[in-house]
């Protein structure tokens, strides 16, 4: 075998191995659903924009308040200081609840805890984990290494990392189940839900959750429904007319599915929630990434190859195969 | 029960028991107690035993607590006097005077020994053995620890007896402190205020005889029914903070909009009180500073009241989200600032001369290089 014939055979192996693993090896599907999987339902519909949700979840969860601000706890957008925000859409005058002309809506910020979530399979030291029973994805402080790749992986942007803390840590929404505060361990139910006095946001079992909000979507707009407050099964209805909501309930199949699931009228993109593929990312890359490594086959094929090609180059050079360098330094040397 | 007795001594009195039943209703709602069986058990305390001692001592005042006290409406003084607590001392209010009155408070001292109610206004002055104030010839310090000995409670009315108050303040020429650092061993219900409604001072005093026992404290020693909660919480101009919305002077749009004082120094996001409920004295009408646009001075606060400036801003204690809400997507890391970006630009741009200069530099160099080995082997 020649040098030539060497790097063909190089370059075409590993792609025909790929080829081959990704077509061969099962691909790995999204997780399903847990059947004890908790979540939240936001109906952006019933939210009437107080934030009450935002400064109960500050207090829960004891976080340090942003330094931006002196007069309010400023919660623009997600950050170390706010695992929970409210924003709003608005367009033209902005004066129409969940209408598109001259409407404006707010949307609930925060994790979506993913049926199959991307930043658990990105994360390299399995500080990231989702609760197998509840569903809940939390971090762990002590195996976190501050690498960021859950930052990149989430399609929600929701992870946030302490840039102003030398020994920063990564924080999100851990539906207030976090170690110091585990409300849902104790039968509890997050803070936000706790204190929305309209039942926008409504804590459960996400079953359930998916359960109401297909009979919010089903039902005739204008016709009465009784909205749970607090949460699934709490007791406490807010009794209200339906209104236009949008067909499809968001965080139903986005992504592999969420756990906190959004219900809106206007459209979801407007509230800066992506439309994302059926397919989790996260069983897409490991369908790829595992297929590489797949009974170690491409790594044993290639590393006698790459051994070969080292021993070939270094006897080549031994025998003068680099000449022309050297003649190139003999002239200059000459020209001194 | 003693109902009967009781309605012929309100008779007697010219107190209607309808009059005394509202009395009572009003105080519970003061201390936060609900429903009837709490008026039934106020009206209990208050009748059905001989009328609770009280000796107010004042030391380093300006009779402020007292003035408030005369003008309370629910009770009225004679009510308070007569019917809720037997006053055996106080400098102003005694009809008594000089030997005769000193006299007095000591008969009281022995023979309500473990049962009288201390209660001190003003500060106390420790500077050169406490001779700025003198009452029968000793330091008024030695007469509040004698007093202080058989008392069954100690109230420090008013905010110079509660932390030190005015006196305490700057230079604090007479070593002025409050009851509590005075007499450190002693438990002391603290009723600051400058002056203190006299609700809040009639409603601890109701809840002593009812429950037999202190009101719940907070860390200052303040009863929580009146203290637990920042001005800022319960303010009627509270939506105009969350809103943003200020006036920036006296007098301006703001300002006669009703808007949020902060601007102009208000100390209610830092001062604890029930001012906004309670408003100011019994004057009524929405009168309390914050109600007719002066911003609170925090006068129950030590460390805030009279030592920070009226103008200077409030520590916002507990901040909370605003009522404006941002936009979706809005970008984390807020907007850049000019001067910032121009000196990342200005270093960008040096850099770069720099690298340009100095590859010109090296092409120069390397070319004169050349030229003067040719001009060698020529």
């Amino acid at each position: 075998m020649d040098r030539r014939d060497f790097l063909k055979v190089a370059t075409v192996a590993p792609l025909l191995a790929t080829v081959g693993a990704a077509t061969d090896a099962e691909a790995r599907h999204n997780l399903p659903p847990l059947p004890e999987g908790v979540g939240l339902l936001y109906d952006s519909t019933l939210c009437i924009g107080c934030q009450s949700c935002v400064a109960k979840c500050q207090e829960v969860n004891q976080m340090d308040l942003n330094p931006a601000d002196s007069l309010h706890s400023k919660n623009n957008y997600l950050s170390p200081f706010s695992f929970n925000v409210i924003q709003v859409w608005q367009n033209g005058a902005g004066i129409n609840k969940d209408q598109i002309d001259d409407g404006y809506a707010y949307i609930k910020r925060q994790c979506m805890h993913c049926v199959d979530p991307n930043c658990v399979s990105a994360c390299p030291v399995s500080a990231m984990q989702k609760d197998p029973v509840t569903g809940i994805v939390t971090t762990d402080p002590s195996l976190c290494t501050g690498c960021r790749y859950c930052m990149i992986a989430c399609p929600f942007n929701v992870p946030k990392y302490e840039y102003d803390d030398p020994f920063g840590r990564l924080q999100k929404c851990s539906l207030c189940n976090q170690k110091g505060v585990e409300r849902i361990d104790k039968g509890g139910i997050p803070a936000c839900a706790e204190v929305c006095p309209t039942g926008a946001v409504i804590f459960g079992k996400r079953s359930d959750l998916l359960r109401e909000a297909r009979q919010r979507v089903a039902a005739d707009p204008g016709s009465e429904h009784k909205y749970p407050v607090k949460a699934i099964g709490s007791g406490e209805f807010n009794k209200t007319s339906i209104p236009h909501y949008n067909q499809e309930i968001y965080g139903e199949r986005e992504g592999g599915g969420c756990q906190c699931l959004v219900l809106s009228s206007v459209p979801y993109e407007d509230l800066g929630l992506p439309s994302l593929q059926e397919e989790s990312f996260g069983a897409a890359t490991e369908t790829v990434q595992h297929g590489l490594y797949r009974g170690m086959f491409l790594p044993i094929a290639l590393l006698p190859a790459l051994l070969y090609g080292w021993l070939t180059r270094r006897t080549w050079l031994s025998i003068g195969g680099g000449k022309a360098g050297n003649k190139h330094d003999e002239t200059e040397a000459g020209n001194e | 029960m003693n109902a009967e007795k009781n309605t012929q001594m309100l008779d007697c009195l010219g107190v209607s028991r309808r009059d005394f039943m509202k009395f009572c209703t009003g105080i519970a709602a003061t201390l936060g107690l609900g429903g009837l069986s709490s008026t039934e058990a106020i009206a209990e305390a208050l009748t059905s035993k001989k009328l609770p001692p009280v000796i107010w001592i004042g030391a380093q005042e300006c009779t402020g607590c007292t003035e408030a006290l005369l003008r309370a409406t629910h009770p009225t003084l004679e009510t308070l006097l007569f019917q809720v607590i037997s006053l055996e001392y106080h400098e102003v209010l005694c009809a008594a005077a000089g030997h005769q009155v000193e006299a007095n408070k000591h008969r009281a001292m022995e023979e309500y020994k473990g049962e009288y109610v201390l209660v001190v206004d003003g500060s106390i002055p420790t500077k050169d053995g406490g001779v700025y104030c003198m009452v029968a010839g000793k330091p008024i310090g030695e007469h509040i620890k004698e007093a202080a000995e058989g008392a069954a409670a100690i109230i420090a009315i008013g905010s110079c007896a509660a932390w030190g108050g005015v006196p305490s303040i700057g230079p604090n020429p007479t070593g002025a402190v409050g009851v509590q650092e005075f007499l450190p061993d002693k438990k002391i219900i603290n009723i600051p205020g400058c002056p203190p409604n006299p609700s809040n001072f009639i409603a601890t005093v109701v809840h002593l005889l009812t429950f037999k026992k202190l009101p719940e404290l907070d860390a200052e020693g303040r009863p929580k029914f009146a203290y637990g909660r920042l001005i800022h919480e319960h303010c009627e101009r509270r939506p105009h903070f969350d809103a943003g919305r200020f006036a920036e002077a006296y007098g301006d749009e703001g300002h006669r909009q009703g808007w949020c004082l902060y601007k102009l120094g208000c100390k209610g996001p830092e001062t604890y009180g029930n001012c906004p409920s309670l408003e100011f004295c019994d004057v009524g009408g929405g009168i309390w500073p914050v109600g007719i646009g002066h911003p609170c001075i925090g006068c129950n606060e030590k460390g805030v009241g009279f030592s920070k400036g009226i103008s200077e801003l409030a520590h916002v204690v507990r901040p909370t989200p605003p009522a404006v809400h941002p936009e979706v997507n809005t970008p984390a890391g807020g907007e850049n600032k000019v001067a910032g970006t121009a000196i990342l630009a200005g270093v960008a741009g040096l850099a770069a001369g720099v690298s340009v200069m100095t590859v010109k530099e090296l092409g120069r160099q390397q070319k004169e290089g050349k030229n003067s080995s040719q001009e060698k082997e020529n």
